[in-house]
C-alpha cells in the first residue's frame, strides 16, 4: 500500500487478548479492595484473627488448593493442545478442569455447612465477616469460571476451535488462572494466619 | 463473546449493506456504536429530568419549609403528607438527586453516549473493538436504572444516607428506617459498575488498537484523550467501589460487620474506600466535558488549540494526581494532621494542571475569529463556570478554612459549579454533534435563548449559596427555619429556589429544541461546522460501518485551522497538505 506523507505505521496488539487482560486487571483491583480490608482488620483485631482462624479446616483448605492448582494445569494443557490444533485433548482438559472446579465448590459447600453447624456465621466475628465475604466472592468467581469453561467445552464439541482460532479458550484459561492465584493468596492469609 | 478483530470487522462491514437487520437488532439490541450512543443519550436525558425534578422538590422545601409542594398532593404517606415533605423524605431526595445525576445522567451522557458515538468515528474505526460487549454494557446500565428507580416504590422509601452512604448510617436499617431502598441502591450501583467497566474495556482497547492509518497518539482529538483517561480512571476506581459496596451490602443483608462499630467494624474504612473511588469519580465526570470544550473552542475560534501537548499532558497528570488526594474529603473525619497536610498539598497541586488547561483555553480564544454558535456559547460557559468551581475548591483544600466551611452550603455551591457546570459541556456536546448523530441541525435561535437563560439562572441559583455557606448554613438540612441564626437568610433561600425553578423551566426549551429538530430540523451537511476531525468526513448520520469501502487515512493533527497557505480556514485530517505540517502542533 502507498504511504501518504506524514503517515506512519504503529504496532497493534492482539485486540481480544488485550480486552481480557484489562478485565483481569480490574478483577485484581476488586480483590485488592478486599485484601486491603483484610489488612486493616488484621491489624485492628489481632486477637480475633489469631483465635478464629483455628476454626478453619486446614486440611480441606489444602486439598482445595491442590484441586485448583491441578485445574490450572489442566486448562493450560488444553490451551497448549489447541494451539497445536488438537481438539480431542482440548475437550478432555476442559472436562477435567470443569470437574475440578466442581470438586472445589463441593468442598467449599461442606466447609460452609460445617461452620454453620458449629454456630459460626458471617456475623460471629470480624474474622468470619472477612472469611465468608472473601471466600464467597471467590466462590462466585469459580462458579462463573465453570460456566465459561462449560461454554468453551460446548463450542469445542461444535468444532469451533482450531490452531488459528482459540483466543476464547485462551482468555477463559487466563481468567481461570487468576481465580487460582487469588485462592493461593486466600489460603495462607485465612487458614494459616499466625 | 468479545473477539472481533479489526480485520473481521472490516469484512463484516463490507457485508453490512447486504444483510438487512430487523427492527430489534437495529434499534433495541443493536451492536452499532452509534445506536448504542443514542440509547445512552436518551437514557441519560430521561434521568436528568428525574434528577432535576428531585432537586426542584428540595428547593421548594428549603424556600417554603413544611408547606405543600404544588402538584404533589397525590403522593402517598409516609413519603409526603398532603404534599408536605417530611425530614426522612428530604434525606431521600438529596441522596437520590445526587446518585441519579452522577451515575445515571452525567455518566451515561458524557461517557456512555459520547464515548460510544465519538471514539470509533474520531479515530477512524468501523466500530468498537467488542461490539457485543458494548450492547451488553448499555443493557446492564438500563437494568441498573430500573433497579435504581424501583427503590422509590419499596416500603421504607429509597436510600437516605447521602450519595456518599457513610457508615454506619448506611450500614443498618435502624438508623434511617430504610431497608430495601438502600439495598437496591447498592445492587444498582454494583450493576452500573459492571456496565461502566465493560465500557472502559472497550474504550481503552479500541483507542489503542483500532486507530486509522496515520492516527498517531498526538493526532488524537483532545476529546478522545479525555475519554481515554476517563476510561482508565474508571477501570482503576470502580472495582474498589464494587468491593466496598459488596461489603456494605453484606453488612445489611448477611449481618457481617465491616462498617458497623457495634460488632467490631470500622466505619472510617468505608470513607477511605468510598473516596478512593469518589475523588477520581469527579474527574471521570469532568474530564470528558473538558475534552468536548477543547474541541468546540478550537473549531469556533478557527484556531489551533493552544498547547495541544500541554493539554493532553495536563489531563494525564490530573488523572494521576486524582489518586492521591482522596483524603481531602476526610479532614474532619479524624485524621493524623501530618497526613492531612499531605492530602492538602497534593490537592493544591491539582490546581496546576487545571490552571494550565484554563490558560490554554484562553490562549486558544486569543486572536481567534470567534463564532458564537450555541455549542461555542456553552463551551465558553463551561470554562468560566469551571474557573469559579476550581477557585472555590482551593478554599476547601486548605484544612484551616475547610474546618470552617465543611458541610455548609459553600460546599454545595462549589461542587455544583464543578459537577452541575458539566451540563454546559453536555449542552455543548449535544448541540455540536447533533447534526452528525441525527443528520439534522438543531435550531440556533432556540439554542441561544436556552443557553442565555440557563447561564443566568445557573449563576443566580448557585452563586448565592456561597454566601449562605459562609454564614453557616449547613448542607443536608431539612428545614433551615428551625435554626434561629438562619432565619434572616430565608429571603436568600427563596431567591435561590425561584432561580432554580426558572433554571428547571428553561430546560424545557432544550427538550423542545431536541425533539423538534429530531424530526423537523434542517437536514445537516456532512461538515456543517467546517471542522477538521474525522467524524465530519463520514456522512451525517454515518451508516453502519461508518466509512464505506475504505478506512480514512489521517495526515495531520486535528486542529489545523487557519493554516497559512491553505485556502479554506480549516484542513480536515483526511486532507493531505503540501506544506510540512508538524504532527499535532
Ligand atoms: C438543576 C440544577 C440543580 C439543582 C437546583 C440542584 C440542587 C441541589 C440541592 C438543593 C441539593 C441538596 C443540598 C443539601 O440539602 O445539602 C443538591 C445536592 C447535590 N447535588 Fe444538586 N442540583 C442541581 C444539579 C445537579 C447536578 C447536575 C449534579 C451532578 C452531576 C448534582 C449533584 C449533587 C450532589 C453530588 C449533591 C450532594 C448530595 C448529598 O449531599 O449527598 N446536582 N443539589
Ligand atoms: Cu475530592
Amino acid at each position: 500500500m502507498e504511504h501518504a506523507a506524514g503517515v506512519e505505521e504503529f504496532p497493534r496488539f492482539e485486540t481480544s487478548k488485550m480486552g481480557v487482560w484489562i478485565f483481569l486487571f480490574s478483577e485484581v483491583l476488586l480483590f485488592g479492595g478486599l485484601f486491603a480490608t483484610y489488612a486493616v482488620f488484621r491489624s485492628l483485631f489481632v486477637q480475633d484473627f489469631a483465635r478464629d482462624h483455628r476454626e478453619l479446616d486446614v486440611t480441606l483448605g489444602a486439598i482445595n488448593t491442590v484441586v485448583l492448582l491441578c485445574s490450572s494445569l489442566s486448562v493450560a494443557l488444553g490451551v497448549a493442545s489447541i494451539q497445536r490444533g488438537k481438539t480431542r485433548p482440548l475437550k478432555l482438559c476442559l472436562g477435567v478442569t470443569i470437574l475440578l472446579g466442581f470438586v472445589f465448590l463441593v468442598i467449599k459447600y461442606f466447609e460452609y455447612s460445617g461452620k454453620f453447624a458449629h454456630g459460626i456465621y458471617p456475623w460471629t466475628s470480624s474474622f468470619f465477616s472477612i472469611y465468608f465475604l472473601m471466600t464467597g466472592i471467590h466462590g462466585l468467581h469459580v462458579l462463573g469460571g465453570v460456566i465459561a469453561l462449560s461454554l468453551m467445552l460446548f463450542w469445542a464439541f461444535q468444532g469451533r476451535f482450531s490452531a488459528t482460532n482459540y483466543v476464547r479458550v485462551e482468555g477463559t484459561a487466563l481468567y481461570w488462572h487468576l481465580v487460582d492465584i487469588v485462592w493461593i493468596y486466600l489460603f495462607p492469609l485465612l487458614y494459616l494466619v499466625a | 463473546m468479545m473477539s472481533e478483530s479489526a480485520g473481521v470487522q472490516a469484512a463484516h462491514a463490507a457485508h453490512a449493506h447486504h444483510e438487512e437487520l430487523g427492527f430489534l437488532r437495529t434499534y433495541v439490541f443493536s451492536t452499532d456504536h452509534k445506536m448504542i450512543g443514542r440509547q445512552f443519550l436518551f437514557l441519560g436525558l430521561l434521568m436528568l429530568v428525574v434528577g432535576g425534578l428531585l432537586a426542584m422538590m428540595m428547593r421548594w422545601q428549603l424556600g417554603w419549609p413544611e408547606t405543600p409542594v404544588p402538584g404533589m398532593s397525590w403522593a402517598p404517606e409516609p413519603y409526603m403528607f398532603e404534599g408536605i415533605i417530611p425530614p426522612q423524605t428530604y434525606n431521600m431526595l438529596f441522596t437520590m438527586h445526587a446518585t441519579i445525576m452522577i451515575f445515571f445522567a452525567v455518566m451515561p451522557i458524557m461517557i456512555g453516549c459520547f464515548g460510544n458515538f465519538l471514539i470509533p468515528l474520531m479515530i477512524g474505526a468501523r466500530d468498537m473493538a467488542f461490539p457485543f460487549l458494548n450492547m451488553l454494557s448499555f443493557w446492564t446500565g438500563a437494568v441498573a436504572g430500573v433497579v435504581m428507580l424501583a427503590g422509590f416504590f419499596v416500603p421504607g422509601g429509597h436510600a437516605a444516607s447521602g450519595w456518599t452512604a457513610y457508615a454506619p448510617l448506611s450500614a443498618s436499617a435502624i438508623y434511617t428506617g430504610v431497608d430495601w431502598g438502600q439495598n437496591l441502591w447498592n445492587i444498582s450501583l454494583i450493576i452500573i459498575g459492571a456496565s461502566s467497566l465493560m465500557g472502559s474495556i472497550n474504550y481503552i482497547t479500541t483507542i489503542i488498537n483500532l486507530r486509522a492509518r496515520g492516527m498517531t497518539w498526538f493526532r488524537l482529538p483532545l476529546v478522545i484523550w479525555s475519554l481515554f483517561i476517563t476510561a482508565i480512571l474508571l477501570l482503576l476506581a470502580l472495582p474498589v467501589l464494587t468491593a466496598a459496596l459488596a461489603m456494605l451490602l453484606a453488612d445489611r443483608m448477611l449481618g457481617t460487620h465491616f462498617f458497623l462499630p457495634a460488632g467490631g467494624g470500622e466505619p472510617l474504612l468505608w470513607q477511605h474506600l468510598f473516596w478512593y473511588f469518589g475523588h477520581p469519580e469527579v474527574y471521570v465526570l469532568v474530564l470528558p466535558a473538558m475534552g468536548v470544550t477543547s474541541d468546540v473552542l478550537s473549531t469556533f475560534s478557527r484556531k489551533p488549540i493552544f498547547g495541544y501537548r500541554a493539554m493532553a499532558m495536563s489531563m494525564i497528570s490530573i488523572g494521576f494526581l486524582s489518586w492521591i488526594v482522596w483524603g481531602h474529603h476526610m479532614f474532619l473525619s479524624g485524621m493524623n494532621p501530618a497526613l492531612g497536610t499531605a492530602f492538602m498539598m497534593s490537592t493544591m497541586v491539582i490546581a496546576v494542571p487545571s490552571a494550565i488547561k484554563t490558560f490554554n483555553w484562553l490562549g486558544t480564544l486569543w486572536g481567534g475569529s470567534i463564532r458564537l454558535t450555541t455549542p461555542m456559547l456553552n463551551g465558553l460557559a463551561f470554562v468560566s463556570i469551571f474557573v469559579i468551581g476550581g477557585l472555590s475548591g482551593v478554599f476547601m483544600a486548605s484544612t484551616p478554612v475547610d474546618i470552617f466551611i465543611h458541610d455548609t452550603y459553600f460546599i454545595v455551591a462549589h461542587f455544583h459549579y464543578v459537577v452541575a457546570g458539566i451540563v454546559f459541556g453536555l449542552f455543548a456536546a449535544v448541540t455540536y454533534w447533533f447534526p452528525k448523530m441525527f443528520g439534522r441541525m438543531m435550531n440556533e435561535t432556540l439554542g441561544k435563548i436556552h443557553f442565555v437563560l440557563t447561564f443566568i439562572f445557573f449563576n443566580l441559583t448557585f452563586f448565592p449559596m456561597h454566601f449562605l455557606g459562609v454564614a453557616g448554613h449547613m448542607r443536608r438540612i431539612w428545614n433551615p427555619l428551625q435554626y434561629e441564626f438562619l432565619q434572616p437568610l430565608q429571603g436568600m433561600n427563596q431567591f435561590i429556589s425561584v432561580s432554580a425553578f426558572l433554571l428547571g423551566l428553561s430546560q424545557i426549551l432544550f427538550l423542545v429544541n431536541l425533539c423538534w429538530s429530531l424530526f423537523a430540523g434542517k437536514k445537516a451537511e456532512v461538515n456543517p461546522w467546517h471542522a477538521n476531525t474525522l467524524e465530519w468526513a463520514a456522512p451525517s448520520p454515518p451508516p453502519h460501518g461508518n466509512w464505506g469501502e475504505h478506512l480514512p487515512v489521517v495526515h495531520h493533527g486535528p486542529y489545523e485551522y487557519s493554516v497559512p497557505g491553505v485556502e479554506e480556514d480549516y484542513l480536515p485530517q483526511t486532507t493531505p497538505h503540501a506544506l510540512p505540517v508538524t504532527a499535532g502542533h
